[in-house]
């Protein structure tokens, strides 16, 4: 009952931060404190989303589809470089400070390289979710391999476990945990990653959209974009979760039980 | 014959200082045989030796005859862990010695099942083992250690970790398991009690580098329950235990 209660209140305190926020930004813009040009009122927004909606979906679709492919992508990569760098130490120690270090190259000004290189179309846009997402990916799921108990890997072994089957029963369960959380930040890597890449050249995307809307100034349309994003953000990290849960019923026991 | 021999052992980290030296023992088939010594006699790194996990300087250890010096997978052992993965349920768990060897998944799962009831771990089966007490865990750990080796196991302090009451418990529940399925076993404690109600002998690890110095045959029907630790041959033995134990160090 007690936790019931708690699960309630936790949600109820973001909800009226939220709400409160919202009311603030309405009446600034109605009052005319920032002038209607500027900054739209959270009505107007609802209301461009409303009447923008068709070509917002259409957009969608192609955002969304980049998204996937470069998650896809990005993930099988970071697994393989994860598996690799796990089983042969010195390639770790050779591909980490790299892999570090391609990190610290902001994405804005690749996008650019990218798009000269490669076109217009999706393939830069796909090149650059895979650089952005591979990484969290990559070194959650080595973190996790190299973290496995020492002791369980040596029962293994006494029972006769191979390398791969250590990885497969002890390691690569093991890792899930951490893959997820870094899961739930590339896919909101990914989706803004895809935006930006967009920005910089292309046919169709939200991030298209989103510029074509900038520069005819109509900043009800540019916001309701904006929370289209986030919304779509929201939603991946959503399907995340519930995949997690799905593929870790375990964790869900021990919730259970304490 | 003898299940498990252990000839001339000497094992040392560095090449030089020995941690053990000339260990010989043996245990018979359906035996147990504890190694009775002080925390850092070198109990846990004999153990590594029997199991294959590192390789002796000199000396062999045989199972059934055949040579498995430093050869993992013929011999396996229960820690004061229990080292379940917390992401199998229990029978995945304990069927996974038979899946590495090889058994598809349904039919290890299958074979698994008959073990349960007489373990005592009914109704476990597709329970996660955060769901269960230590001393269940520790249950389904030795069920899990049986399905490897059905030959001969090995138990390192299996049981140390467990409160007195679910100690004395799980010792009554131990004996009875190993009336019916006679696993011939190595078991090191420190706990002088636990090996003279388990073993049918106690081996003395002492000295330093340490070496067998002294065997101790508990003479005593099995199965035996919990009364006999309250006998006075029990207290015989275990004087007699303390006095080697003390003359040695």
């Amino acid at each position: 009952m007690k936790r019931k209660l708690q699960s309630t209140t936790s949600k109820l305190l973001p909800a009226a931060a939220l709400l409160i926020l919202v009311g603030v930004w309405e009446l600034v813009s109605d009052t005319g404190l920032i002038p209607k040009f500027m900054l739209p009122s959270p009505v107007e927004v609802c209301a461009a989303f409303v009447s923008d909606f068709p070509l917002l979906w259409e957009n969608s679709w192609v955002t969304l589809l980049e998204t996937f492919i470069g998650l896809l992508l990005g993930i099988a990569i970071g697994f393989v470089m994860a598996m690799l760098m796990d089983r042969f130490s010195p390639l770790k120690k050779a591909l980490y400070p790299l892999i570090v270090i391609t990190q610290t190259i902001p994405t804005v000004a690749i996008a650019p390289l990218l798009v000269l290189w490669f076109g217009y179309e999706m393939t830069p846009k796909v090149i650059l979710i895979v650089l952005i997402v591979f990484f969290p990916i990559a070194v959650s799921l080595l973190d996790g391999f190299s973290s496995a108990d020492p002791d369980t890997i040596n029962l293994m072994r006494s029972m006769g476990a191979g390398k791969m089957q250590i990885f497969r029963y002890v390691k690569f369960p093991g890792a899930l945990g951490q893959f997820f959380s870094s899961l739930k930040i590339a896919v909101s890597y990914a989706v803004v990653g895809a935006v930006i890449s967009e920005w910089l050249g292309g046919f169709k995307g939200l991030g298209v959209y989103m510029t074509r809307v900038k520069k005819s100034y109509a900043f009800d349309k540019m916001f309701a974009v904006i929370l289209l994003i986030s919304a779509l953000s929201l939603i991946l990290m959503g399907i995340v979760t519930l995949l997690q849960k799905k593929c870790m019923p375990w964790e869900k026991s021990k919730i259970n039980k304490e | 014959m003898s299940q498990l021999e252990v000839k001339n052992v000497s094992f040392s980290y560095d090449g030089k200082n020995s941690v053990i030296e000339n260990v010989n023992l043996s245990v018979e088939s359906g035996e147990l045989v504890s190694i009775l010594g002080l925390s850092g006699c070198g109990k846990s790194t004999l153990f590594n030796v029997i199991a294959g996990l590192r390789t002796p300087q000199s000396g062999r250890v045989l199972l059934g005859g055949e040579d498995i010096t430093s050869k993992p997978g013929s011999i396996s052992y229960m820690l004061q862990k229990d080292l379940l993965l917390p992401y199998r349920t229990i029978e995945d768990n304990v069927a996974l010695p038979l899946i590495i060897g090889g058994m598809k998944k349904k039919e290890a799962r299958a074979k698994v099942q008959e073990f349960f009831p007489r373990f005592g771990l009914d109704g476990t089966q597709r329970k996660f083992p955060s769901e269960l007490s230590g001393g269940m865990r520790q249950r389904a750990a030795l069920l899990r250690t049986y399905m490897f080796s059905g030959k001969a196991a090995l138990l390192d302090e299996p049981f140390s970790a467990l409160d007195t009451l679910t100690r004395s418990d799980i010792h009554k529940w131990y004996l009875g398991v190993m009336d019916e399925i006679k696993l011939t076993t190595l078991f090191v404690t420190h706990d002088i009690d636990e090996a003279i109600l388990l073993s049918d002998r106690i081996c003395l690890l002492t000295g330093k580098p340490s070496t067998i110095s002294d065997i101790i045959v508990i003479d005593e029907p099995k199965p035996r329950d919990l009364s006999f630790t309250l006998s006075e041959k029990f207290l015989k033995y275990k004087k007699a235990v303390m006095d080697k134990l003390t003359a040695e160090n």
